[in-house]
């Protein structure tokens, strides 16, 4: 058990816990931050998404090891203020129900949108058909995507101006 | 109810305005269930002296946007500003809320409609006598709103008047306000939920956390009914992280400073498993059971003209496997038992008997129990169990430390309690023109209630309860086995039994050579809400018109107080199919919000059609033979269909909405499959192999 460094929504942190220890068991146990969830644990719903170095990770399989060195952010350290174009178009929308996957929903959105800043359908289908919502938000999801896209358009060009 | 303000004012401290009202007994369940469940919950509003109004929510949020949804019609009556609506959720307290704190049988809004509505409009009262006194003027020249009491000379915010009233005598049957003025209900208010649900902010039972916890998971035994033999806990011991090793009643806990190394701890226990008498249960065996018991005659249910008449017969036999709930968030709970008090944290459905089963482990009193309520990662019927609450008090109990159990999805799969697998032998005649005159019905599922030697009235709902008027029906029902654990899935015997009863009636039409809708038409002449959603689905899905290559199919049910009828549009392509649209239209009553309604009627159908078309506990050896996501699938972004609900207009009491959508949807899919192949489904999950 060696002290691994990395990270978080801009801090650095340093825990002692075994090397193969999955990412979302320190943020959850180790570092109480607990937007990022436990679903299934072998990567199948999503629901423990979080990025890092900016791509898209599941936590759940991400041994501790594995982001040494590097910078991770959770759902926590998306906005400072729940601001992100993903964050104002769910709020717009209303789009959780039990709102237990929107963490990993909306971090697998972020991501999606700093590739793809104007997604199809079938790039939402794509990025988004790891993450499982058993309320069956799906539909306001793409909705809300939609328009998270056109947000962060929107900002983009309020800052160019 | 003097002594309900000083409770409340203990609690919460001074300087605020409580208001208590009794609810009446809740007949709709008690009739539904054939069970008497006596209900007398309470609601409290609270004004603060800086005018922040906190309303307390007895009912849990596991997603249906309760919280919201209560908060609206309190708010309406008490005519506060919205924007400084808050809430938290109540502690179980049988004095202020009855014995019975729960979330089941979609009874939220229609047990408390009536009286957060009394709640309201009586806070609002007493606030308006605080003011008539304060300025020596006739309480009925003053008037309310947004938070301010107007008079002809001055106005005051409640807060500063919170204190007085709540001094105030509480006045009886104060009335409430005319549906026609109306501001707040009937809107889509912004859910109250939704910020902390996008910023990770919200605390769901998970995520719960008190000083000095252990974090423990719990080997069960794999066999139904199973027991503990041995252990030998060396090699759990010896894993990092791992901090003790304790038996509970069933199965063996092992605690570590995280949850991942008790969970590697407990892949390292070794147990000996008395596996009891279900260690050769398998589904085949479960079938042929079920099989059997169709062939003899069972308790007769409703019976009415004569089972033999019509001309043309038909039989047909239909099947429904068991399911799991899976919950998005796995079953959790962080107990704290102490010598003289127990604490829970817990995503529940039932406050009341996590109360109780803590009261009962423990040897405490109840009120030496208290229960925090925590956002629920979905429910579906599974957190009204109270299992998991029960492990983790013992384990706390065995450790004397405060203990959070977490179940592995893996658990959560394999461990049920299952929506039960059922079985049906129907039979339907046909008169000389085509048209069904008769259905018979013997219906195989075990007993939601367990002991009771007559017809188990939650088995046979959904066919029992028909909306078709068959001039000659006969149900029959036996009681199946009940080794494979099992209890209340989102909308119960209905989730199986309405696609039994529509799939075998669009066979009725079919055998008569009638269109679908006609035969259902004709059949509900005498039920003017059912026909009138069956209509309105029809009309809007454009029945008779879908495109070419599409076919459609057409459900209805009448269940939880509502009314709902789907038209499912599929293609087929290359033998596979794709459910493209689904069309909804709801009856529930007078609707408070109309996007919460939506989207519980959308998320009702997915839940519906993830059982539809991929939905299936298989066992073998006495064990569950799924585990995860991979072999127990979930629908995915890339198969919705595009939904469209529309909610009919209505004056009546609110009805149900959580479970409304859940039944129509396979029995819509599986006839618009007949429609575009010839081939009757008549088992699920939908298989075109």
């Amino acid at each position: 058990m060696a002290g691994v460094t990395f990270v978080v929504n801009g801090r650095r942190e340093t825990v002692n816990v075994p090397a193969e220890m999955p990412l979302l068991w320190v943020l959850r146990d180790t570092l109480n931050l607990t937007g990022t969830k436990y679903g299934c644990g072998i990567s199948l719903c999503g629901a423990c998404t979080v990025h890092v170095d900016g791509h898209p990770a599941r936590a759940c399989i991400t041994p501790i090891a594995s982001v040494s060195g590097k910078s991770v952010t959770t759902i926590e350290g998306l906005s400072a203020d729940v601001t992100h174009p993903v964050q104002r178009a769910w709020i717009e929308e209303d789009v959780p129900q039990c709102g237990y996957c929107q963490s990993g929903q909306i971090m697998s959105a972020a991501s999606l949108l700093t590739k793809t800043s104007h997604p199809t359908d079938a790039d939402i289908d794509e990025a988004m058909r790891g993450n499982i919502c058993r309320c069956g938000t799906y539909n306001q999801i793409r909705k809300a995507l939609h328009r998270a896209a056109q947000i962060q358009a929107e900002t983009k060009a309020a800052v160019q101006a | 109810m003097s002594a309900l303000l000083t409770r409340r004012k203990l609690l919460w401290g001074t300087g605020g305005l409580a208001v208590a009202v009794w609810l009446p007994k809740l007949t709709t369940m008690a009739q539904r269930t054939r069970t008497p469940l006596p209900l007398k919950p309470s609601a409290y509003i609270h004004i603060g002296p800086d005018d922040a109004v906190t309303f307390v929510i007895v009912k849990g949020e596991m997603g249906q946007g309760i919280v919201t949804a209560l908060s609206q019609v309190l708010a309406e009556e008490l005519d506060c500003d919205w924007s400084k609506v808050r809430t938290e959720f109540a502690p179980v307290d049988p004095a202020a809320y009855g014995p019975m704190q729960g979330v089941y049988g979609s009874t939220s809004m229609r047990t408390m409609w009536t009286p957060m509505r009394k709640a309201g409009a009586t806070a609002r009262m007493m606030l308006v006598q605080a003011a008539a006194q304060k300025w020596n003027v006739d309480a009925a020249q003053l008037r309310t709103e947004n938070g301010f009491v107007i008079g002809p000379v001055a106005r005051a915010a409640y807060g500063s008047l919170a204190d007085a009233a709540m001094r105030l005598p509480v006045p009886e049957n104060v009335p409430v306000k005319d549906p026609k003025t109306f501001r707040l209900i009937g809107t889509s208010a912004k859910r109250l939920d939704t910020r902390g649900k996008v910023s990770g902010g919200t605390k769901f039972g998970i995520d719960a956390k008190v000083p000095g916890m252990l974090y423990a998971v719990t080997q069960r035994c794999p066999v139904f009914g199973g027991k503990v033999a041995s252990f030998d806990a060396a090699k759990a011991k010896a894993v990092p992280g791992v901090k003790e090793v304790v038996q509970i009643s069933n199965g063996v806990a092992v605690l570590a400073d995280n949850t991942w190394s008790a969970m590697q701890g407990r892949r390292a226990l070794s147990i000996q498993w008395d596996e009891g008498a279900n260690a050769n249960l398998s589904s085949a065996s479960i079938r042929s059971a079920m099989a059997a018991l169709a062939e003899k005659p069972g308790m007769v249910g409703r019976s009415s003209g004569d089972a033999a008449a019509g001309a043309t017969k038909l039989e047909a036999v239909y099947e429904a496997p068991f399911l799991a709930h899976a919950c998005m968030e796995p079953l959790n709970c962080t107990a704290h038992v102490r010598a003289d008090s127990c604490e829970i944290w817990a995503s529940t459905q039932m406050q009341s008997g996590a109360r109780q089963t803590a009261a009962q482990i423990t040897g405490l009193k109840p009120d030496q129990v208290r229960v925090n309520s925590m956002f629920m990662g979905g429910g579906f019927g599974r957190r009204g169990g109270v299992d998991f609450i029960g492990e983790a008090v013992e384990i706390s109990k065995a450790v004397g430390v405060p203990v959070k159990l977490t179940w592995m999805r893996e658990d959560d799969i394999q461990n049920g309690p299952f929506r039960p697998a059922a079985y049906v032998k129907f039979g339907g005649a046909l008169d000389a023109d085509g048209w069904p005159v008769a259905l018979t019905a013997r219906v195989i599922c075990p007993s939601f209630f367990g002991g009771g030697d007559g017809v188990d009235g939650i088995a046979v709902e959904g066919i029992e309860d028909l909306a078709y008027a068959f001039p000659n029906f006969h149900l029959e029902y036996h009681k199946a086995d009940g080794a494979v654990p099992t209890s209340f899935w989102r909308s119960v015997g209905y989730s199986q039994n309405t696609f039994f009863a529509e799939s075998f009636l669009d066979e009725l039409a079919a055998a008569g050579g009638k269109d679908p809708l006609a035969v259902r038409r004709r059949m509900l002449q005498n039920s003017p809400r059912a026909l009138a959603v069956l209509n309105l689905a029809a009309e809007k899905a454009g029945w008779g018109q879908s495109p070419q290559g599409r076919f459609q199919g057409i459900a209805l049910v009448n269940n939880i107080g509502s009314f709902t009828a789907q038209v499912a549009e599929v293609e087929m392509r290359n033998g596979k199919l794709r459910v493209q649209r689904v069309v909804c239209a709801i009856d529930c009553g007078r609707v408070v919000n109309p996007a919460i309604v939506k989207q519980q009627i959308e998320g009702g159908i997915v839940f519906g059609l993830t059982a539809a078309l991929k939905g299936a506990i298989t066992i073998d050896k006495g064990r569950a033979q799924q585990g995860n996501f991979d072999r127990y699938e979930m629908l995915r972004i890339d198969e919705m269909p595009k939904i469209e609900v529309h909610i009919l207009n209505s004056e009546a009491d609110p009805g149900g909405v959580g479970e409304a959508s859940v039944p129509p949807i396979a029995p819509a899919v599986a006839n618009a499959i007949f429609a575009a192949t010839g081939k009757r489904l008549r088992s699920l999950p939908i298989s075109l192999a």
